[in-house]
């Protein structure tokens, strides 16, 4: 496991806990089901899930802690190390590509100040991150929107049609 | 957001956008309630749930997911008074290359879906559904759930919905990035709280073993939206639109190297591929030919332009004739892509033009099959990341005499030998790839 120096769990908040017991009402059959949205909320909250997080996790839903961790490391949405505060998934796959997204994808990094070539390796790692923690840019497999294709994914806002030269302007209003 | 044009196409007709395209339309309940929302509900409320059932099936519906599987069928696998519990998933994953169609009702009218789910509900016995969202939608889950509590403060959905006895609540559960969660057995486990690894069929057929081992039905946003329109036309109606065994309407998102991309609501059987390349769409780009389409969302069969299938079909003296059907002139509905050996699949129209490179655009998938593989079945495991590695070496090296070889024994060998379908949708691009644009991987030969 990768180590931290503070304890997420340790900082829980009453509204925290609560929204958490709200997710769990969903499952009447099951709590385990609730472990995608436990891990939402927890990343939401956090910005990523640590040790402590997989274990509270694993206890509120009397599972062991693999039973999350294996989750944390199969889901690519999900990290175990922080990431930029505004991360820019572009999308790759062949619409987006036959519509100029690996140019987009380039002049992102660019932009941000990230080498457009650095590798994202996944399994829980954070995505390629700007050195003051503003910017992530990775790469993401289809965001189906391939009708106004090339398209990213900027924290909560689909960004569409994008050209090269929108790049700069589309990181700007995120600054 | 990609805007529908607010006068249809000439060959379109809506009925799922029929809304959505109307100038201001919003996704709240007033407005839906404003435009006819939730009259089909009530209408169905006063129907027995086998009535419901029985219209589904004359109204000859089909998935809209990819399978095409005839929908009233799916549902009469399901025995109402078994005892047990009965759940429906909602298959909101919407992630296959190609496909964008039911982000915008989810965006736009999410009261749609919940009205044809609350019908489906109550004609399947069921009083526990989940709408399962891809976390890549974040404002659509946020919609979606606030349509939920709208509905059930108007008495549309938790107990005794308007006054009938029937009960049902509705929650929305969202992915966390992962394509083979599209599969409905691994769409199942992932909702379980597990790594969504597929299940084995048989004996895991959702019908009979789904969520939580109980009977379960799991159908996709756009088909469970059609059930409220079979419901308020009738399914005579809704089976006319269509063409023989595949009714209704289907949404045809276009996507690649056409002037006007875009989604597009056609009758099925509606157009022919060269009418909704040339004359929807506005034709290819200035300059340019049509070389290659993928017609079903990226794991269909891609076809070459200029192929000429054989084809059965009826001639005007009812007997069965042979002919030779042009690519552009295949009907864009089931059996036909069928009968060309591809498949219409999500819908998701992926065209290209005489500028591209086949080679890349195959290793393009490649790279995305390899990333999405769940990891479970060898074959598809290491066979589509072998893929991957041979087809980026191509491009970057060159050919090596039997690379096509290698690549067609590899995907041959994936496809039949795993759990779930994602062996076939992985290996389908290379296999058609290769039959299709041989002269393209031959001239990479060093």
């Amino acid at each position: 496991m990768i180590a931290t120096t503070t304890r997420q769990a340790d900082s829980l908040t009453p509204g925290f806990i609560s929204e958490a017991d709200e997710l769990v009402s969903h499952y009447p059959v099951s709590k385990r089901s609730a472990s995608l949205p436990l891990l939402h909320l927890w990343q939401n909250h956090f910005g990523f899930i640590d040790d402590s997080g997989v274990e509270w996790i694993a206890a509120r839903l009397d599972l062991t802690p693999v039973n999350i961790l294996e989750l944390v490391t199969f889901y690519p949405w999900f990290r175990r190390e922080q990431a930029g505060k505004t991360i820019i998934r572009v999308c790759r796959t062949l619409a987006c590509a036959l519509a100029g997204g690996y140019e987009v994808k380039e002049k992102f990094c660019q932009a941000v100040g990230l080498d457009p070539h650095c590798e994202h390796h996944g399994y829980g790692h954070a995505p390629p991150t700007t050195a003051d923690g503003n910017f992530s840019v990775e790469f993401v497999e289809c965001l189906a929107s391939c009708g106004s294709a090339p398209v990213a994914l900027i924290n909560d806002d689909l960004v569409e049609n994008i050209s090269p030269g929108d790049v700069q302007s589309i990181v700007d209003s995120y600054k | 957001m990609v805007s529908l044009l607010p006068t249809p196409h000439p060959k379109e007709r809506r009925l799922i956008f029929a809304n959505i395209s109307k100038p201001g339309y919003a996704p709240d309940i007033e407005n839906y309630l404003a435009h006819g929302g939730y009259e089909a509900l009530k209408k169905a409320l006063g129907m027995k749930p086998a009535e419901i059932i029985d219209a589904v099936k004359a109204s000859n519906l089909r998935g809209r997911g990819g399978a095409a599987f005839p929908t009233g069928v799916k549902w009469g696998f399901i025995r109402h008074d078994d005892g047990k519990p009965h759940y429906i998933v909602v298959n909101g994953d919407e992630s296959e290359p190609g496909t964008f169609k039911d982000r915008y009702i989810l965006h736009q009218d999410p009261h749609q879906l919940i009205e044809g789910l609350a019908i489906s509900a109550f004609a399947t016995n069921v009083h526990l559904a989940y709408i399962y969202i891809r976390c890549e939608f974040p404002k659509a889950a946020k919609i979606v759930w606030e349509a939920i509590k709208e509905a059930k403060a108007r008495g549309y959905l938790g107990k005794n919905i308007l006054g009938s006895g029937f009960d049902l609540d509705i929650f929305v559960h969202q992915g966390a990035g992962a394509y083979i969660c599209g599969e409905e057995t691994s769409l199942i486990e992932s909702l379980e709280g597990k790594r969504p690894y597929p299940r084995i069929k048989p004996p895991y057929f959702p019908a009979v073993l789904g969520l939580y081992m109980k009977p379960t039905i799991v159908n996709n946003v756009e088909t469970l939206c059609h059930v409220k329109h079979i419901i308020s036309m009738g399914p005579e109606e809704f089976a006319k639109m269509g063409s023989p065994g595949d009714g209704g309407t289907r949404t045809m998102c276009v996507s690649g190297d056409v002037r006007r991309p875009g989604f597009y609501e056609i009758p099925c059987g509606g157009v022919t591929l060269g009418e909704l390349i040339h004359d929807v769409c506005g034709g290819m780009k200035p300059g340019r030919q049509l070389k290659a389409v993928i017609p079903g969302g990226s794991s269909a069969k891609v076809l070459r332009a200029g192929e000429v299938f054989k084809m059965k079909t009826k001639g005007p003296d009812g007997q069965m004739a042979e002919k030779d059907v042009p690519l552009l002139d295949l009907v864009m509905d089931a059996s036909s892509l069928m009968a060309a050996g591809s498949m219409i699949g999500s819908a998701g129209v992926m065209v290209m033009d005489d500028s591209r490179d086949m080679v890349w655009a195959l290793n393009n998938l490649n790279q995305f099959y390899a990333h999405e593989s769940c990891g479970q079945c060898t074959p598809c495991r290491e066979g589509s990341l072998w893929m991957s590695k041979v087809t980026t070496r191509i491009l970057d090296e060159g050919a090596r005499p039997d690379d096509a070889k290698n690549l067609k024994g590899i995907a041959d060998n994936i496809a039949g030998r795993t759990v779930c379908a994602f062996g076939e949708a992985c290996s389908w691009p290379t296999q058609s790839f290769l039959a299709k644009f041989p002269d393209e991987f031959e001239k990479r030969v060093k």
